[in-house]
């Protein structure tokens, strides 16, 4: 057992996600146009929480200001050792995105390097609530863009499911949406769910979320995920609780964040032990999420959740406290691509933040909030091509408010461009029911083959 | 108003409190508004957790300690497992630190004056998801957030923006002015130094006037121009791990934060703007509006949160005030019970209800299960108190395995029926109480009235 090496289990998978701060949503139509054109296709949306910084995710390293802006967190150029990986001759790709990297050679990746929401106050709270309600403002709603878009789609069958504790507001919305995480199931007591159900009648939301946890619980026994089991491994593969809220069940760039406060960490040994462990749990997680999506009536919107972007401080170039991350943001979609098998032809994949970061470098070698960010486009179903949207340069003049990079494409523009693509929507529900009020922004084009 | 008086005592303990022990409600009956307002002690503030926690001096010590060992081992190539080891240190500190704040909660008789205690420390979260502060947390709320909870809205603002785990948390500490010695020297070093917004942004935005407000990015540059230099003492300093003002790293100059400019010298430019951020109106509503979501309804009635407000500018943020118009305001008793509770609060009253101490961290395991990891708020934020957050699918089905974990290792024998009078007194609805006395197990009695909506509610 000692020498065998670590390649956990689904269920395993799971379990480590829940402390890697990775959480997947499904939104499934068991009844989506079966004969239809767009029966077979597959989008992912992935939100990287915290404001993720497009110029290192796709590092302009051609752009003459790049370098002098970015000091000591500038990622290298082409033909350094640690640079980018080469896109165009402006744009590259971080070196922490290599699986990311072989799919764009393939013409399966594309970035669009300056898209931002509608909302510009750099607050993670409201940009975060404007990405997932799809609206101009916060707290526009109550439900997010990605669960009125199946119920644009059309009435029926539709369905929800959302993997771990809490719902994000990304799916919250008139279609119900179920959840699961691995656990010790229902309990001992066989007649309690009927009891409860009877009990919470006058209860909706109580009622609802029973209802459909019950549910959920059945298909899972069903798929296998034994609850009891999956309890069992929670204790022997943490021992204790407590210690997952510190240190190995973190996400690896927070660890890092406290630990490399005192410079000389940088890089430090402590990081590559959990490193080792995590890349194959988030690599199992991407290659999970596709198995549930390629099962027959298998869900076709998902959305995963990654935070630990926020880096204020000691960020990191090459190497450091971002690269970690983003190597985790590199497994997940490695382990999507390939665990969708045949079925990537027909899958589009998006990767999208609240907001980017500061184009300067700050004072303790991270940046602050911004606007404009990368967004990364992957599948199959991708039509290949450069850069999307226009890219506004980095020279002082074209800075938004002198400090971040302008933003040339809006992040619905983009959202819409792909529910276009893959599933044929109509135009007017985008513009009113999914992103209300956005007659003005036209689908992107040219997305999708 | 005339509410009848079993079930103001029901409401009291439930809603303002933590959940009630067994005779916490005959207790409240007498006089359920007299019972809360006794728990407000302006002389003394909060309860203390019942820990030999050292202060966050000496643990952010251990922490340095614990980094200079593992460069040192690391140049000796001798074998250190760092992992392992602060996986120690956070168990054995803040481990014992989690664990007594869930033993106090659950088995003291002022529960109210501990929920006003959890919400200022949600207020101002720090969190463990920086391994740096996860030993810290604990003595943040003992020492910037428990002795301020019934004093002055500023004096907390401060202690919480000087606190060593907040200006880590948020990055205060390497704060560094662009146009001071400091940043000449370091940049001689070879080092980068400059400004970091972190903490100025989350003071304005969640800790005082809100984003609401209507602050610019400028606004917040200043602040965090005006903040530079409040630091924490290194090592080898006297102050070690307590907040130490940097003068060399203070920009110096006047500022202009939201139309106002401030030209006090070093520390006290600072404090003059955050004295004018706790006395803002702004500030004053966004308080007043947390409060009474967090008390009251997600969507709380406009009525409190003015009302709140009112005491909240008229006695300048006095918060034993504020304190007691939230416990007088009629709005406050609707006999309905909208908040949904947090997997702590549930636990918390769960335990209350059991009689039960938990006496080891395994037991507290069920809040990662939940998504409310021990003192890991997700962001600055702090945990969001929505229903529909918590009251998610797998989370109903989990808290319903635990509670039935729960009733079948604390039941002792006992009369569930007798247990949920105890618990819920007069919001016990017919429905449920029948339910209970028809189940067929003691144990499933007990664990219907833990997931009885009246109970999952408060």
């Amino acid at each position: 057992m000692t020498d065998t090496p670590f390649i956990p289990s689904r269920r395993q998978a799971l379990v480590g996600a829940l402390g890697l701060g990775l959480s997947i949503e499904f939104l499934g139509r068991t009844a989506f146009a079966a004969d239809g054109a767009g029966s077979n296709r597959k989008l992912i949306v992935v939100i990287c929480r915290g404001g993720m910084d497009g110029l290192s995710v796709s590092p302009p390293v051609g752009d003459p200001n790049y370098a002098a802006l970015r000091g000591p967190i500038a990622i290298p150029g082409f033909d350094s050792p640690g640079g980018a990986l080469k896109l165009d001759d402006t744009f590259g790709l971080h070196p922490a995105l290599a699986a990311t990297y072989r799919l764009a050679l393939k013409g399966e990746a594309r970035i669009a390097p300056a898209v931002a929401t509608p909302d510009r106050e750099r607050s993670h709270f409201e940009a975060q609530d404007v990405l997932e309600n799809g609206q101009t403002t916060p707290y526009a709603t109550d439900s997010g863009w990605l669960n009125r878009a199946l119920q644009a789609m059309g009435p029926g069958k539709a369905k929800a499911i959302s993997v771990g504790a809490t719902a994000p507001l990304i799916l919250r919305g008139p279609v119900e949406a179920a959840s699961w995480s691995p656990g010790p199931g229902v309990g001992r007591d066989p007649r309690l769910p009927a009891i409860l159900a009877d009990l919470y009648q006058h209860d909706p939301l109580l009622s609802r979320a029973l209802a459909s946890g019950l549910v959920t619980e059945a298909a899972a026994k069903v798929a296998g995920a034994d609850a009891r089991s999956a309890l069992t491994s929670i204790n022997a593969t943490r021992g204790d609780t407590i210690a997952s809220m510190g240190e190995t069940a973190r996400p690896p760039s927070q660890m890092a964040a406290g630990q490399m406060a005192d410079q000389a960490d940088a890089g430090g040994a402590a990081l590559r032990p959990v490193l080792q462990q995590g890349l194959p749990v988030a690599r199992q997680l991407g290659a999970t999420l596709a198995g549930f999506m390629i099962q027959d009536g298998g869900p076709q919107l998902a959305a995963v959740s990654l935070d630990g972007f926020d880096t204020h401080a000691n960020q990191g170039g090459a190497q450091g406290q971002l690269a970690t991350r983003l190597a985790y943001l590199d497994a997940v979609l490695d382990g999507v691509a390939k665990g969708m098998g045949p079925a990537w032809k027909d899958t589009a994949v998006v990767v999208v933040t609240e907001f980017g970061r500061t184009a300067h470098v700050n004072g303790t070698n991270g940046t602050d909030h911004g606007s404009a960010s990368t967004a990364l486009l992957l599948g199959g179903a991708l039509k290949q091509g450069g850069i999307v949207g226009g890219w506004p340069t980095l020279s002082q003049a074209r800075l938004f408010e002198n400090r971040d990079t302008a933003p040339t494409l809006d992040m619905r523009g983009l959202f819409k461009g792909l529910l276009v693509g893959q599933f044929g929507m109509d135009r007017r529900a985008l513009d009113t029911a999914v992103f209300p009020g956005s007659e003005a922004v036209a689908p992107t084009a040219g997305l999708i083959a | 108003m005339a509410l009848d008086r079993n079930l103001a005592a029901a409401i009291a303990v439930t809603r303002f409190g933590l959940g009630a022990k067994p005779g916490e409600l005959i207790a409240a009956q007498g006089d359920p508004r007299g019972w809360l307002q006794a728990q407000i002690r302006p002389a003394q503030g909060a309860d203390q957790p019942e820990t030999p926690a050292p202060d966050a001096a000496a643990r952010l010590i251990e922490f340095r300690d614990y980094q200079r060992r593992k460069r040192a081992a690391e140049m000796a190539h001798q074998d250190f497992d760092p992992v392992k080891e602060i996986r120690k240190m956070i168990l054995a500190d803040a481990g014992a630190d989690f664990l007594a704040r869930t033993q106090l909660a659950a088995t003291t008789d002022a529960g109210f004056r501990e929920r006003w205690t959890l919400f200022w420390c949600n207020h101002f979260t720090v969190s463990a998801t920086k391994a740096q502060v996860a030993t810290l947390v604990g003595p943040f709320e003992a020492e910037a957030i428990r002795p301020h909870v019934f004093g002055r809205f500023e004096d907390m603002l401060v202690a919480s923006s000087s606190h060593p785990a907040m200006l880590l948390y948020l990055d205060q500490a390497q704060s560094v002015g662009p146009d001071t010695m400091a940043a000449t020297f370091m940049s001689r070093g070879g080092k980068h130094a400059g400004l970091n917004e972190n903490l100025a942004r989350e003071i304005m935005e969640l800790h005082t006037v809100g984003v609401e407000a209507g602050y610019t990015q400028a606004d917040v540059t200043e602040f965090a121009r005006a903040m530079t230099g409040w630091s924490i003492g290194a090592l080898q300093e006297a102050d070690a791990g307590k907040f130490r003002f940097r003068p060399a790293a203070h920009e110096g100059g006047q500022r202009t934060i939201m139309g106002k400019t401030y030209s006090q010298p070093g520390e006290a430019q600072a404090l003059a703007v955050m004295k004018d951020l706790a006395a803002s109106p702004h500030t004053a509503h966004h308080v007043s509006l947390k409060l009474a979501r967090h008390f009251v309804a997600d969507d709380p009635p406009p009525a409190l949160v003015a009302r709140l407000q009112r005491t909240f500018q008229g006695t300048h943020g006095d918060l034993a005030e504020v304190a007691k118009t939230l416990v007088l305001a009629p709005e406050a008793w609707s006999p309905e019970a909208q908040k949904f509770k947090t997997p702590y609060e549930f636990l918390v009253s769960a335990w209350r209800a059991a009689g039960v101490t938990p006496k080891a961290l395994p037991q507290v395991a069920i809040l990662n299960a939940l998504g409310q990891k021990p003192y890991s708020a997700p962001s600055p934020k702090g945990w969001p108190e929505e229903a529909e957050v918590w009251c998610a699918p797998d989370a109903v089905i989990k808290r319903m395995a635990w509670a039935q974990n729960l009733a079948a290792q604390s039941l002792n024998g006992r009369d569930p029926v007798q247990m949920a009078g105890d618990a819920l007194g007069a919001r016990l609805t017919p429905l449920v109480a029948t339910a209970i006395r028809r189940s067929e197990t003691r144990e499933e009695g007990l664990a219907i009235l833990l997931m009885s909506p009246e109970f999952q509610r408060r």
